[in-house]
Order: structure tokens, then sequence, then C-alpha cells
């Protein structure tokens, strides 16, 4: 050890380091590329329209983060939004809400909401009470959330014109829209609640290693089914802004494969699917990074097509990496 | 490594407790259908419901050899659209050069997957969700995104329509062959035997020396060989290539394999049984539709997604007693 000569463990160190960083390199080389090829990249459009359709999957993957730190995987994320976008409507364009349209509006985004954290909960019930694995006890809501929202809504295309309710999706702060503020606000929430809390403390220990979480005593299926709880509510609320921005509600494509852009995202931020990282902000960067790719390639008159296989190559490189880290 | 007591009724018994569910579930269905509806028994719906449900079959047993390595393989919908597509395209010249090349391209897809978890060491969940969507790109471009008809003048599309012996449509004549070649591979060959010794116990497979590597590849190129053979029916059945098709199929085609009682986590499972995973959730579909014929009530076709949903809840609320009580078998 002592013969080694003082260059070689700084080059391990900055090879380590852009491993570590591979998410901002490549976000700063997207940006670069953009700034000189993409016409009119930098303009506040651009950035409005990229914040406003990246917010919903970071909101998503934050949620999906902490369902992935504790080793697990929620699939049912896109159906649970098509079930919150689907009650919201029915909501406040009833008698109810119509006559009352304050209540109605306050209603309409609480029971959404409450709906979701029952998906969560019955998700997590049966993950940590059941120990059934994640990814099947998901899929019973995969299956039967987005089926529940189509039988609501009997299948039809709700509109409405409610700029109440559609500020969700359309409003501006400071010339940024809304539900940008709104996933920055969740992501320091949770990153608090990751860093600084107990439930933090035991989420990462769970993902690490659930049976000495358990031994030592931790509440481990409590935290997880909070774990859970969290992904779905996080899950009702993208479905809400997604009805918002449209002013419309389409049960059968709210929300439709997001799971998978959530959980590339989540990836991509350097989450490990073996559980016990949490990487919150990583999770924003992973959806910015994802979107961004979307845009570059449509921007520039790649077909979506393309898109898609862009995006499959960027997570099965995002995991690559990854795994050459931890060995 | 022969097995003698493979067809052995009991012994399947007490080796899948976690099967019997499915079985008896498929026979009370089967009743309940028999005796409420008239027609239910008839050979145009026996053979229109086994015709539509062969792709479902096709890819569930495929699934069935990933799942019990312990891995997973969300790729199939996509694959199965793109080998429709491969499939719509060499459709001139005839069946006998379309089928066998479009399945090669789906065994094309499982290669690469295997290659990416066996060397690379990318977790099958992402490696196929990868696949998922690069091979809907692919797809979508070799198709322009658009239904690529098949060639009517060709003998393609007899494989939907014409029957052989003038009793059961070729489709499921093919579907009966692989569900039983499949079968006898796992439970009477080595590498069989080898597929779910990698799902028992991978790191007690890799001392007993027994070749993980070329099992878990062999059950990735399956399940990518009936994806390529679930597009090729995809095509004939709808008289095109379908690059849109296939969302949600790897998950339908998990829940069959799960109905069938096969652990997630591998090592336990069977072929059989989660064909008969795969009719049941089918048959939900079936029976509603012959009770909307009574109209006595009226089910839109959404309610068949939440009552599968429900059907899946039962068989796992099901599967977590048998698995607690037995112990011994429930290492998951």
């Amino acid at each position: 050890m002592t013969s080694l000569t003082s260059e070689e463990p700084m080059r391990t160190d900055f090879t380590n380091r852009l491993k570590q960083h591979g998410g901002l390199v490549a976000l700063a080389v997207i940006l670069i590329f953009n700034i000189l090829v993409t016409p009119n990249f930098l303009q506040a459009q651009t950035l409005a329209v990229n914040i406003s359709q990246v917010a919903t999957i970071a909101i998503v993957a934050m949620g999906m983060t902490l369902v992935i730190a504790t080793g697990g995987i929620d699939l049912s994320v896109g159906a649970v939004m098509a079930l919150s976008g689907a009650l919201a409507p029915l909501i406040f364009l009833s008698e109810f809400g119509t006559a009352y349209p304050v209540l109605g509006l306050l209603a309409a985004l609480f029971f959404p909401l409450v709906a979701a954290l029952v998906c969560g909960l019955f998700n997590g019930a049966i993950v940590a009470v059941l120990k059934v694995q994640p990814i099947i006890a998901t899929l019973i809501l995969f299956i039967s959330g987005r089926g529940i929202a189509q039988v609501l809504t009997n299948g039809n295309l709700q509109t409405f014109s409610n700029p109440e309710f559609s500020y969700l999706g359309t409003g501006k702060i400071l010339g940024f829209p809304f539900q940008g503020w709104l996933a920055i606000a969740i992501a320091c929430l949770l990153f608090w609640l990751v860093n600084r809390t107990i439930f933090g403390r035991y989420l990462l220990a769970i993902g690490g290693n659930e049976r000495a979480a358990k031994l030592s005593g931790g509440p481990v299926r409590r935290v997880k089914i909070g774990a859970y709880v969290i992904c779905s509510v996080l899950s009702g609320l993208a479905g809400l802004i997604v009805v918002a921005i449209n002013s419309a509600s389409d049960a059968a494509r709210n929300g439709n494969l997001m799971e998978l852009d959530a959980i590339a995202a989540a990836v991509v931020g350097g989450a490990l699917l073996q559980g016990g990282k949490a990487p919150i902000f990583g999770a924003i960067l992973g959806a910015v990074i994802i979107q961004l790719v979307k845009y570059t390639l449509l921007a520039n008159g790649v077909e979506d097509e393309v898109a898609l296989i862009a995006k499959a190559a960027i997570i099965l490189a995002a995991v690559y990496i990854q795994q050459a880290r931890k060995e | 490594m022969l097995d003698q007591n493979a067809f052995d009724l009991r012994k399947y018994i007490s080796r899948n407790p976690q099967s019997v569910a499915v079985w008896i579930a498929l026979i009370v269905l089967i009743a309940f259908g028999l005796m409420r509806y008239d027609n239910f028994g008839s050979a145009y719906n026996i053979t229109s419901f086994l015709n539509y449900n062969a792709m479902f079959i096709a890819i569930s047993v495929g699934m069935c050899f990933v799942i019990l390595t312990g891995g997973i393989d969300l790729s199939v919908g996509s694959v199965a659209a793109f080998t429709s597509v491969v499939a719509a395209y060499l459709s001139p010249y005839g069946i006998e050069v379309a089928m066998p090349l479009a399945i090669l391209s789906g065994v094309a897809f499982g290669i690469f997957n295997a290659i990416c978890i066996v060397y690379l060491r990318i977790p099958p969940f992402i490696t196929t969700l990868a696949t998922m969507l690069g091979a809907k790109g692919g797809s979508l471009v070799i198709s322009g995104a658009q239904t690529i008809s098949v060639d009517w003048g060709s003998n393609f599309t007899k494989l939907g329509m014409e029957k052989a012996f003038d009793v059961v449509p070729w489709t499921i004549v093919l579907v009966a062959i692989l569900v039983v070649a499949l079968w006898v591979v796992l439970e009477m060959t080595s590498i069989g035997r080898t597929i779910l010794a990698v799902g028992g116990g991978e790191d007690a497979s890799v001392m007993m020396g027994l070749k993980v590597n070329r099992a878990k590849i062999f059950a990735y190129s399956v399940s990518g060989g009936c994806a390529g053979l679930a597009g090729v029916f995809l095509a004939s059945g709808f008289g095109a290539g379908q690059p849109l098709e296939g969302v949600g199929w790897e998950l339908s085609a998990i829940a069959s394999v799960v109905v069938g009682g096969t652990l997630l986590t591998g090592g336990l499972g069977s072929i059989p049984a989660t064909v008969a995973g795969a009719l049941l959730l089918g048959l939900v579909f079936n029976i509603l539709n012959f009770e909307n014929g009574k109209g006595w009530i009226s089910f839109s076709a959404y309610w068949q997604m939440v009552i599968r949903g429900a059907f899946l809840f039962a068989v796992i609320l099901f599967q977590t007693r048998v698995m607690n009580r037995n112990s011994v078998v429930g290492h998951g």
C-alpha cells in the first residue's frame, strides 16, 4: 500500500466521482448539446414547457424512490393517477360540487388523495403484512385500479372548465409553473423526512438489511406501509395535476406507462433496486434527464419512436454504471 | 435426468400445493359457465376462446420459465408486437418462412436480455424494462407506426382460420405443442431441472457445478421465442402486424403465472398450472360476455380488469395461507 504513487489514488478518486455524479455529468452534456444545437432552447417558454411536463414524473419518481429504498417497487402508480384523476371531476361536476363550488373544489382535491392513500395502504399491507413480493402486490392495483377508474367514469372522457382546479396544472408563480414549485416543496419535505427523521433512518435500514432492522426492534411494517402510502398519495397528486393541465380526465390514458418513467427516473437518479438508498433530489435529476432527452430528440426532429430506444439505452447505461460502482 | 414421477397426479399435488387453487377455481368457473349458459360448452365458443387466448398462453408459459429462474421478463408484450410486424412483412413468403423468422427475432430479444442479465449483471427487471421500450421503439420504427397488413394471397392467414384435420384451428394445435414441449423440457431434461434449481437457490446451484448461466440464457430465449410465436398469432389472427399492441401483456402473463401458483422468487412452479392460470383469467372475460348476453345485468368491459385484479388478490391470499402452513416449501 505504501508503494502507491500519489497519482493513482487521485485517478481512482476522479473516476469514482465521475461515477457518483454521472447523472449531473449527463445533465451537463445534454444541456450543452441543446444550447449549441437546439433552436430556441434558452427561452423562458421552453423552460416552462419542460418544467410543467417534468413535474408529474418527478413527483411520482420521488414516491417511487422511497418505495425502492425499502427494496420494493410500485407498479400501481399510473393506475392510482387514473383513479384520482377520474374522481376529481366526478366530485366537482356533481350536483353538490356545482351547488357549493368552494366546498366542491376542496372535496375534489381531498377525496382523490384519500382514495390514493387507501390504495397505498392496500399495497403496503399486502407487502408488509402478507409478505407478498412487491411486484405482485402492486400488480393487483395496476390491473384493477385503472379498471375501477373506467367503471366510475363509464370509460368516458370527462371534460370541464374549472379555472380554480386547473390552477394546479396551469398556474404560474414568479413565471414558473405551479407544479414545478410543488415538486420542489415536496422534494424538500421528503429530503427532510429521509435524512432527519426516525422514519427515514428505518426506511434506509430496511432496504439495507431488513432482518437486521427488524431484529434491532425497528417498526419495519409501519415504515414499509408508510413508504407505499406516500408513493400512492404523490401519484394521486400527479394524477390531479395531469387532469388539471388537460382540463379533461381520460381514465384510459392518465398515468399510462407512468410506472416505467418513474422507475427509470428513480434509477437514473441513483436509487438502488436492492434498496438502502433514497436520493430524493436524484429522482428529480433523473426525471429532468429523461424529460430533456425526450425533448432534445423531439426538438431536433427525431421521431418519438427512436426516443423510446434512447430511453431504453439510458436506463441500461445508468444501471450498468451503478452496478460497476457497487462491485 | 429422467423424472419418472412428473406426470403422477399425487406427486404433482404434493410438489405443487400452491397450484391446487387455480385448478379448483378453473373447474368451478367452467362448471358455473356450463350450468348457466346454453352455448358455453359449444364447439364454437371453445375454439374461439382458445384461438383468441393462444397468444396469452404462449407468453405465459415463456414467462413461467423466466420466473422459475427467479427473474422476470417485462419485454414480452413489446416483443410480440415487434414480431407481429416482422411476420406481417414476411407473410408474402408464406407461413413456413414468416413464422420461424418471426420467432427467431423474438429469440434474439431474449438473448439480448440474457446477455445483459448474465454477463453485465443488470437486474432482470431493469434489463427487460429497457428491452420493452427498445422493442416498442423498434417495432414503431420498422412499421412507420402503421399497422402492416399481411399478404392475404399467401397461406399465412390460414394459421388463424383453417383447421387441422377439420377439427381444431392450427393456432390451438401449435400452442398445445408448445405447452407440451416446454412441460417436457422443464420436467424431464437436465436444462429444465437446472432452471428449477437456479430459482431454488442460485448460489447453491453454482457451487454444485450446474450450468447456471446456460440455464438462464435458455429461459430468456424461450420467453423471447414464445413472445415471437404470440406475435405470429397476433398478425395472423388480426390480419395485420400490430406495432401498438402488447401493452400490458407482460403483466397479464405474470398474473397468469402467479395465479398458477409459481413462486415469483423462482424454483417452484408448473407449466400446466400456468396454462390454467391464463385460461382462468381469460374465462373471466368470456363469462362476463355471456352474462351480459343474458340481459339481466350489463357489466361494462371495464369490469373485467377489476375482476381479474380481484382474482389475483384472492389467489395471493390463498397462497400466502398455504405457504405459511407448508413452511418447508415457502422459502420466498
